[in-house]
């Protein structure tokens, strides 16, 4: 056996056992970054070497321990878990490159080494839901990167922040038992906690009470958890008062994470063996999406803060990604992966040019940053292209992400059409609120100062800050032109995902 | 037996579930209805812990045993599921971890706000 055979596990455990180690260093040394850094960084090639071996099989198997599935726990790593997994390991690596000025802003050198163990745990986490094979594993792994997540949102920098983690932690416990509760009733009927031999054996109860009751336990666990209007109520607090840094983080990937279970398991585990399940899930799902975009950008239109506008804006692109997959079609899923993606550096560009400007500015209020045009143009000028890719404008990531969505609309036709103009509505709302801050950061004079004090001097980000914001704009053209890398394993996971069905 | 006592036998001996259900909707309830933050992650631990009896009720096999091997296998010795138990035994410890997480965040919240009301720290969000 060699050592890249082992890799599917290492990209769990790597962060793992490393946190404790981070926990016990000098805090105020800066060693803590550095490891955490260093450990995101090794994690990501684990995962590039995990997204190589995907796409050359297909689906990577490994039993840990070598105990036969489903006897032993197996991890399953399929084209769109090999997706998040790069998700999710380049945000932890990207925003921890990002944000060491941040942090020791807004947190303090004292704690530090406490919240970047807590960061790798976080990060072990969101990649063991990926890419395990078990379903009661799933709750474990939510848990630990639930815990580390809530730890890290209290972090921040005012109050409110502690009471924004209190209402994080009791939606975000509701949501992991709802699911473990689901995870009960199947387990009960079927026997197994392996998902690919509960699908198998669920196909002899299929249609039964239980079975009915655990998907519905499930997809609105996991609907709390993804923050699906209207049970995003915790979501725009825990963004707005989290550190920025960490801000980045979830809201490049936490959320993601469980629409990825929640899409799995609908489509492996219930779509083959209920009856009515495609019509239970597009007709519960696609309206709740609808209102989701809607409301989502409507309220940010009105919003008066930069972090908490973009976290209904995020909202709002949550609805995109499930309307997608709400179609139950091979062209909706394919939009819903690639939005997946595509979504997580268009938020992480834009959260990490408003932490830029929270830095400088020392506030995220919109009004507060009057003329950050002129004393920040790099760092405005990122926020515009993410801005135009959030839009949906040609030649970015969230142009591809739409195009394919409305595509998959149209292929419904009837209710489609409305629908697509929907769509196009919420995107002339984004269109709005990018413009409000566009507006205040270029045309608007910074409030003059009281009298006797001289003006404030702003200066550009600084230089690693700079680099990653423009890192991930130049990815949002990048993947704008050529979206291959997402939309080839999005079409292979797919063919896995409905494959059999269709 | 007449049918109305079949049905009162079947429905006393899901005992269990029924308290499972009235657990979890007494959880619940505390959760999302009490303003008092201690008073919430009471709610929480009972919605939790109605999880828990979901669960081991469901590994008792019946006229089963404790699934402890004793020596030489007795012929036709049924025991119970001891997988349910091993996941339980999982959430419960991370019942416990989300107990203390949320109380320390609930102490924090005294020491910051003075009060562990939601009402009293809204307003004073608000004020702020």
């Amino acid at each position: 056996m060699t050592l890249s055979s082992h890799f599917a596990i290492l990209v769990v455990v790597v962060p793992l056992v490393m946190a404790p180690l981070v926990a016990v260093l000098p805090s105020r040394s800066g060693t803590p970054w550095l490891v955490a850094t260093l450990t995101a960084f090794v994690s990501f090639l684990l995962a590039i070497g995990v997204t190589q071996q995907v796409m050359a099989q297909g689906v990577l198997l490994y039993e840990l321990g070598n105990w036969p599935v489903p006897f032993g726990i197996g991890l399953v790593i399929g084209p769109f878990a090999a997706l998040l997994l790069l998700v999710i390991t380049g945000a932890s690596l990207g925003a921890l490159l990002w944000g060491r000025a941040s942090m020791n802003q807004e947190v303090g050198e004292e704690h530090q080494s406490l919240l970047y163990a807590c960061w790798l745990l976080a990060t072990a986490g969101l990649v063991g839901i990926t890419i395990t094979g078990d379903a009661f594993n799933v709750f474990v792994f939510m848990e630990i990167s639930a815990l580390a997540s809530y730890v890290l949102v209290s972090a921040g920098p005012s109050r409110q922040a502690l009471t924004a983690t209190f209402k994080y932690l009791v939606t975000g416990t509701i949501g992991a038992t709802f699911y473990l509760i689901g995870v009960g009733y199947l387990y009960m009927m079927t026997g197994t906690l392996n998902m690919a031999d509960m699908a198998d054996r669920l196909s002899q109860v299929s249609d039964t009470a239980p079975v009915l009751m655990a998907s519905g336990f499930i997809v609105l666990g996991l609907a709390l958890k993804a923050a699906l209007f209207p049970m995003h109520a915790w979501m725009p607090n825990a963004y707005r008062y989290a550190p920025t840094i960490v801000t980045v983080f979830l809201a490049a990937c936490s959320t993601k994470v469980a629409l990825f279970v929640l899409i799995r398991f609908d489509f492996l585990i219930l779509q083959p063996n209920l009856g009515d399940h495609a019509l239970l899930f597009t007709t519960i799902l696609m309206p709740l999406c609808i209102v989701a975009f809607l409301v989502g950008s409507t309220v940010a239109v009105f919003e008066r803060d930069l972090k908490r506008m973009l976290a209904y804006s995020s909202v709002a692109q949550i609805g995109y990604i499930l309307l997608g997959a709400s179609l139950v079609s091979s062209a909706g899923t394919t939009a819903a992966i690639l939005h997946m993606f595509n979504h997580a550096i268009i938020k992480a560009a834009l959260f990490m040019a408003v932490g830029a400007m929270v830095l400088r500015y020392g506030s995220s209020r919109i009004s507060d940053i009057a003329g950050a045009g002129k004393s920040m143009p790099w760092t405005m000028a990122a926020f515009c292209v993410a801005g135009l890719s959030l839009i949906g404008v040609p030649l970015t990531a969230g142009f591809m992400s739409k195009w394919f969505l409305i595509q998959a609309m149209l292929e419904i036709e009837g209710i489609g059409y409305l629908v697509v103009f929907l769509i196009l509505v919420s995107s002339l709302l984004a269109v709005v609120y990018i413009w409000k801050v566009i507006e205040v950061a270029y045309f608007q004079e910074p409030a003059s100062m009281p009298q006797g004090e001289p003006p404030r001097l702003i200066s550009e980000a600084p230089m690693p800050m700079l680099l990653m914001i423009w890192l991930l704009a130049i990815a949002n053209i990048w993947f704008g032109i050529d979206p291959s890398l997402p939309l080839g394993l999005a079409g292979m996971e797919v063919q896995q995902l409905l494959g059999a069905s269709r | 037996m007449t049918p109305t006592s079949n049905l009162v036998v079947t429905a006393l001996g899901l005992l269990n579930y029924w308290v499972y259900i009235f657990l979890l909707c007494v959880g619940l309830y505390a959760v999302l209805v009490k303003g008092n933050y201690v008073k919430r992650m009471i709610g929480l631990g009972i919605f939790q812990s109605a999880v828990f009896l979901l669960y081991i009720s469901m590994d008792k096999v019946d006229g089963g045993t404790g699934p402890i091997f004793q020596g030489e296998p007795v012929a036709g010795q049924i025991f119970s599921n001891p997988l349910p138990q091993v996941l339980i035994l999982t959430a419960i410890v991370v019942g416990i971890a989300v107990t203390a997480l949320g109380l320390a965040l609930a102490i924090r919240i005294k020491e910051e706000y003075g009060s562990i009301e939601e009402a009293d720290t809204q307003r004073m969000d608000r004020e702020a």
